[in-house]
């Protein structure tokens, strides 16, 4: 690209390029930077969305729903069956979508969470995961192996940022996952039925004595949980399209993000996945984009081992 | 336990085992009567369920329209041709079990499959020891490389892919390039071929990126390329990593041109990646572009009529995939005709020695020269290089 500099921004280069493009293929080192931190925020807000699923079915039962990264998953999917089936447009087939997955977290607490009789967490642990294995094996029956465009919602024409670009949907992404977060930080912290939902957790007898029905807020929390999870599907859908098999990666790095910042917690959870999405492109960009996912788990397995409260957790026996 | 009883079961033990053993003798040569020489058996062995049913079944659609056609037009030289299939579902275990059941059982005197590559390095063992000729449908180089006596392939390799890539940004003047290729076997396979084949078409790889198959955003990976002086971006993988990757090159503004592999050489990327597939360019197999095809492409005939046939027996687009499905039932075929043309009985070792020697067999993947040191018999000009515009495909050379 031997152009001369001055005449970079006025020539039109090429007569099939359409608009006059800003050809600046060179990119400085702190532009570089930029670009890696905005791209490490938009991804680790993903991580962020999907690890208050985890989050807000752990806060009331304790158990580690693994099934989580398939309501990501199936909310992406019914979008496309929306729109494609219903002729739908976007925002209707996001909030049927949105709807049909809290109807399948409902379904799965009761078909599979709520029968075994006094069971112990690892138990319930371990049939979330198969449940996750079920909802995958069908549907690649129903949608296929194929991956299904999306389209972004607010077009794809780039926003120039001090020399690197964001794009759209990236602002959309972190927009949802700041409104999901400070949505659930208010229930759970203000509402009586968030507050319930918590001592379910924390006290089952104590809660059951002040008149909480346990098991309703389970299924609240399914439901809760699936409502977040298909609308982080939907949103990142445009950017990464939607696969049956998307929700395995997905909600490994969700309950990542969550261990990093505290499982449990609302605000460390978008803390957790912040940090793991910056990591993880400062890692690619900087040192090889051949171990972005190793140095997740890396990350992962050092917090299990140091400090598996997470950042902003506090230990268990304080929680009360 | 007395020894004389231990004796007595022995005894009885022994006398078991040869009546099993007759049995087995005399109902193998049963079956070797009962084989009528009214019939040639090919057998099967594709992937026409389970994640790779994309491409298997169109292999096995194409294998039952050919055995019918090939029928009704008289068999090979007035012999029937039969055709055993089993759905190996893209399991490797059930594709032993299925090579296995074609040898013993049906006795089939060639097999043609499988469909992936995994799957037929899985039966390459199986094969070579029951000496019997394999032609299978699927990519890898390693397949054939070394060459194994009874195993062929029909697809073109990633070697041929690269290849006619760099023909291109050579003609180009391009001296450096960026790479950026999936983390796993395609990927990998890719990335060998790329920084292998570099230095003798004149490139240096100034960026070697990698990704996961189910990453959500690659413009990290970009951003790095952007910051060097690449004047090409080759890009390794099957959908969605590639769209992901063109659309991210868009919304960052790079300019220098990307250039895919021919895992998304479908409508499919187009689809996924809309408008920013524009402008890029893919190898593929001729079968995309056929009517664009010069009518003095020796390959314009076959293609044309394959394509037709397929429509109108399926209803539904023909691929690829059930090309290379398409030319190993036909070089099959011709083994047959070619050892009966030469007066030899179409034993399996005749026909392996036909499909050797055969030369000049105008496929749909390219026009095949077998020879005792390549069992693929292809070149890089099996692939032409298309660019693509208007949401269409174009012939870019």
């Amino acid at each position: 690209m031997n152009r001369p500099q001055a005449l970079c921004y006025k020539i039109k280069w090429g007569p099939d390029t359409g608009p006059p493009r800003y050809d600046h293929n060179n990119m400085t080192f702190e532009q570089q930077i930029l670009q890696y931190l905005i791209t490490g925020v938009t991804v680790g807000s993903i991580y962020a969305l999907i690890g208050m699923g985890f989050n807000i079915i752990y806060n009331s039962t304790e158990i580690i729903n693994f099934a989580q990264g398939e309501f990501v998953m199936l909310g992406g999917l019914l979008t496309v069956s929306g729109m494609q089936l219903l002729h739908l447009p976007v925002p209707f087939a996001a909030i049927l979508a949105i709807v049909g997955v809290s109807l399948i977290g409902i379904t799965l607490d009761r078909a599979a969470i709520r029968p075994p009789k006094d069971p112990s967490p690892i138990t319930l642990i371990i049939i979330t995961i198969g449940a996750s294995i079920f909802i995958r094996g069908m549907s690649s029956l129903i949608w296929g192996k194929e991956p299904y465009p999306i389209p972004a919602f607010s077009g794809e024409e780039p926003i120039p940022f001090f020399g690197a670009v964001i794009q759209p949907q990236s602002v959309w992404v972190m927009g949802v996952a700041l409104i999901v977060v400070l949505s659930l930080r208010q229930f759970f912290g203000r509402t009586l039925t968030g507050k319930a939902m918590m001592a379910s957790a924390v006290q089952p007898r104590a809660a059951k004595l002040v008149g909480i029905e346990a098991s309703y807020m389970v299924l609240l929390s399914f439901a809760l949980s699936g409502a977040v999870g298909a609308a982080a599907g939907i949103v990142i859908a445009p950017m990464s399209m939607v696969q049956y098999d998307m929700g395995v990666m997905m909600g490994l790095k969700g309950f990542c993000a969550a261990i990093i910042g505290g499982i449990g917690h609302p605000l460390g959870v978008v803390f957790g996945g912040v940090i793991l999405g910056i990591v993880e492109s400062l890692g690619a960009g900087l040192i090889s984009s051949g171990y972005k996912d190793a140095i997740a788990f890396v990350i992962l397995l050092l917090m299990l081992f140091f400090r598996p409260q997470g950042i902003l957790g506090k230990t268990k026996g304080e929680r009360v | 336990m007395s020894i004389e009883r231990m004796g007595k079961i022995g005894g009885k033990f022994l006398l078991l085992t040869i009546m099993v053993t007759m049995v087995a003798m005399l109902s193998v040569s049963c079956a070797k009567k009962a084989k009528t020489p009214e019939e040639y058996k090919i057998g099967a062995i594709f992937a026409s369920t389970g994640p790779a049913s994309m491409l298997g079944l169109p292999e096995k659609n194409t294998a039952e329209m050919l055995e019918k056609s090939i029928n009704e037009g008289g068999g090979i030289n007035g012999t029937k041709v039969k055709l055993v299939f089993y759905d190996t579902g893209g399991d490797a275990t059930k594709t032993v079990t299925a090579t296995k059941k074609l040898i013993e059982k049906d006795m089939v005197d060639i097999i043609i499959g499988p469909t992936t590559s995994g799957n037929s390095l899985a039966i390459i063992d199986v094969v070579e020891e029951a000496q019997i000729p394999l032609i299978s449908a699927a990519a890898s180089v390693r397949i054939i490389q070394p060459v194994k006596t009874w195993v062929f392939k029909t697809p073109q390799t990633d070697v041929m892919a690269v290849e006619k890539i760099y023909e291109k940004l050579q003609k180009d003047g391009v001296k450096k390039i960026a790479i950026i290729t999936v983390s796993n076997g395609f990927g990998d396979s890719g990335r060998v071929q790329l920084k292998n084949l570099a230095s003798k078409y004149g490139l240096t790889i100034v960026a070697d990126e990698r990704y996961g198959g189910k990453d959500t955003d690659m413009t990290v990976q970009l951003t790095k390329i952007k910051g060097t002086d690449a004047e090409a971006i080759i890009a390794w993988g099957t959908n969605p990593g590639p769209a992901v990757i063109a659309k991210n090159r868009k919304q960052l503004g790079i300019t220098i041109p990307l250039y895919n592999s021919h895992g998304v050489a479908s409508k499919k990327f187009i689809e996924l990646a809309g408008d920013s597939s524009e402008g890029t360019y893919l190898p593929a197999g001729k079968l995309l572009i056929v009517d664009q095809l010069a009518d003095t492409d020796p390959q314009k005939k076959v293609l044309s009529e394959y394509k037709w046939d397929y429509e109108a027996s399926f209803n539904s687009p023909a691929n690829t995939f059930g090309g290379h499905a398409y030319d190993a039932f036909w070089i099959a075929v011709k083994a047959f005709e070619n050892a009966l043309k030469n007066n030899r009985e179409p034993t399996k070792e005749a026909i392996r020695d036909e499909i050797e020697k055969l030369q000049g067999f105008v496929g749909t993947g390219g026009i095949f020269n077998f020879s005792p040191e390549d069992h693929n018999g292809l070149t890089k000009e099996g692939f032409v290089l298309v660019k693509i515009e208007g949401g269409d495909w174009t012939l870019a050379e």
